[in-house]
């Protein structure tokens, strides 16, 4: 029996990997989903750095107050700022949408501005932590930066005054070529690296919660019916034992 | 109530289904593990029926609304998300049971004479499954959803003369699209289902019709007592019906344990790239279908030319309806045949499962390669099996069936 749940569990569980595409080491986010004020704080944040371009089009705006424990007007003061298409304040129940259209985000970008509601789904937390932490200066991009996790990325470094500014530093490759070994700090920015890791932690803890912002409920009901089922397997295994007493 | 019974007696045969069916159905009495899975199958189509239901409650079948209409089941429906993990988790229990049931029939020989026809239904409610299956995968409208369907239909395209206006057909429209996904949505709630159904139904009723065979595949019906009981028999219920109850207790805990703690599955349930919706004008960097194709998809890519690619994947799936025909031992179960048969079960088994593997790789020279040498391992068990089984050194099979 035992052998049998082992070949099952091996058959739908096989060496996961996450496809992330490129071969970047990823930090691992040091994230808590359980962290209210992380995820609070990382609401703040994005709200203050992402919001302005990126939608969160399938989140509404009281799911966070809910979840996190803040009121109406404490979210109205850290999250809402803007007036819907009527010219009425927003709404709190209203989904997180932006006013950037696809059309001038494409003249100013070249390319339309991803929803983020579900991108810690689609690249994985790691993913996330790196990608906002390894912007470097690069002269050949339109907006003077690259990154390490996503090569040539349209988007700017807007948490650039917070970290300050990185430049790669390129070893050997050993085919004659140049890699990037690494990146180091040529201008500092009003965090320290420290403080700077902490804030992309709780920007991402927040994007982990928005893409599925019922995870922790989740958990929670799981192991009550975990243990529902385990008693009731109790009870079925020995009626069923009562019933084939007389079966030899 | 007894005269209620007796009502409709009178009207419907009530009381004579259910004795045919469960209480005087007698099955063999040396069930064993590998016997979940065929109620447990049962168990997941009205799991995934019901879930089903719920999710067409509130989805919309709109290429501008679907990707939207399942977050919005995901935040703001009430449990909506359980549902909606219930019957994504579902689609790969399915399968699992699906193939470990499949397994079963392998291994202790229950296609054989008399119970083709139970295999041959089998068979088409398996291929009906992979279409439905395949059509809901993809309603979400994610990127995998979208291009994973664009892949597969367009092997259609690979048929000879028609090929070109069949995958036009298929789709509805020069690309999947809104048409794609109205008609995949149809055939998904309502057409399919309906088959599997019907056929599940004409399963079950071959199946009760000759009787279960059993891990000694011995016929319990040779050996009778006075009353024309099988000796070996006992009433299906309440016995497994009792039995069947506590293999599901433990089937749903592992099913909860997915469904509440890996819901997307590390990537291979709910894969990642479907968290973005689709657009047509950004091919994913690599596409691969979810777990339960990924053997026969395999199969596909280790074949250089893609008609015969498509022949080959539709050949791997065909000769399995033959299987009664191409095993010509006389003896059922594993039990009592030859090594070679084990050895060939074996290494047939593992071939499926690293074929699977190899399927979810991105292409290497070395993938390809492996994945050829295991494709011809694939086909190499029927070969073997239908040359050695003819003449296969069984061992005796006993009368009765051991405990």
């Amino acid at each position: 029996m035992k052998k049998h749940i082992l070949i099952i569990l091996l058959a739908i569980f096989p060496a996961t990997s996450f496809a992330a595409g490129v071969g970047v080491h990823l930090d691992a986010a040091p994230i808590d989903i359980n962290d209210k004020d992380s995820i609070k704080r990382g609401a703040k944040n994005f709200v203050d750095y992402c919001f302005s371009c990126h939608s969160a089009k399938f989140m509404r705006f009281n799911r966070i107050a809910k979840d996190t424990g803040m009121d109406e007007d404490e979210l109205r003061e850290m999250m809402i700022f803007t007036r819907d298409k009527k010219g009425e304040a927003t709404k709190t129940g209203d989904l997180m949408t932006v006013a950037m259209t696809d059309e001038y985000a494409k003249s100013a970008f070249g390319t339309a501005v991803p929803d983020l509601t579900l991108t810690a789904r689609a690249r994985g937390a790691d993913w996330l932590y790196t990608y906002l932490r390894t912007f470097y200066v690069d002269e050949n991009r339109p907006t003077g930066m690259n990154n390490l996790a996503f090569p040539d990325v349209a988007m700017p470094n807007v948490l650039m005054n917070l970290q300050g500014v990185n430049k790669a530093v390129y070893a050997d490759d050993g085919h004659g070529g140049n890699k990037i070994e690494g990146l180091e700090k040529i201008q500092p920015g009003s965090m320290t690296t420290e403080e700077f890791d902490a804030f992309t932690a709780d920007l991402v803890n927040f994007m982990v919660y928005l893409a599925e912002p019922v995870q922790a409920e989740r958990r929670s009901m799981g192991w009550k019916v975990l243990l529902f089922l385990a008693i009731f397997f109790v009870f079925a295994y020995l009626l069923k034992k009562e019933y084939w007493k007389d079966v030899h | 109530m007894g005269k209620l019974l007796g009502w409709v007696d009178d009207r419907f045969p009530l009381m004579k289904m259910w004795n045919e069916h469960l209480a005087e159905y007698y099955t063999p009495k040396n069930f064993n593990f590998w016997y979940f899975f065929g109620s447990l199958a049962l168990l997941v189509l009205v799991i995934q029926i019901v879930s089903g239901i719920f999710l067409t409650m509130h989805y919309k079948p709109d290429g501008a609304a679907a990707f939207a209409s399942v977050e919005y089941i995901m935040r703001d429906v009430p449990y909506g998300w359980l549902i909606r993990y219930i019957h994504s988790t579902g689609a790969t229990a399915f399968f699992i049971v699906v193939y470990l049931h499949m397994f079963r029939g392998l291994m202790y020989g229950s296609y054989k004479k008399p119970r083709e026809l139970i295999w041959l239904f089998g068979m088409f409610i398996y291929l009906a499954l992979m279409a439905e299956a395949f059509m809901g995968y993809l309603l979400p409208w994610g990127q995998m959803s979208y291009w994973g369907a664009q892949v597969i239909i367009s092997l259609f395209s690979a048929i000879p003369v028609i090929g070109d206006d069949l995958t036009l057909w298929i789709r509805g429209d020069f690309v999947i699209s809104d048409a794609t996904l109205n008609r995949f949505f149809a055939l998904h709630v309502v057409a399919l289902p309906f088959v599997i159904v019907f056929l599940v139904i004409a399963h079950i009723l071959a199946l009760h019709e000759v009787g279960s065979n059993n891990p000694d595949g011995v016929e319990i019906k040779k050996n009778k007592d006075s009353k024309g009981i099988p000796l070996d028999g006992i009433p299906f219920h309440p016995y497994y019906t009792v039995k069947d109850i506590a293999g599901v207790a433990v089937f749903l805990f592992f099913f909860s344990v997915v469904l509440f703690y890996f819901p997307a599955g590390g990537g291979y349930f709910l894969e990642h790239a479907n968290f973005i919706a689709s657009d047509p004008l950004k091919t994913p960097a690599h596409i691969a279908p979810v777990w339960y194709f990924t053997p026969f998809y395999a199969i596909l890519r280790a074949v250089p030319d893609k008609l015969m690619g498509v022949g080959a994947m539709g050949a791997a799936i065909v000769v399995l309806f033959f299987l009664p025909w191409i095993d010509r031992c006389k003896v059922k179960s594993i039990r009592y045949r030859s090594v070679v048969y084990k050895v060939n079960l074996i290494v047939f088994a593992v071939t499926f499962v690293v074929l699977g593997w190899l399927a979810m790789q991105p292409v290497t020279d070395t993938i390809t390669n492996l994945s050829r040498l295991f494709t011809l391992l694939y086909f190499a068990f029927f070969v073997v099996l239908f040359v050695t089984s003819k003449n296969e050194q069984t061992k005796p099979v006993p009368d009765r069936v051991t405990s």
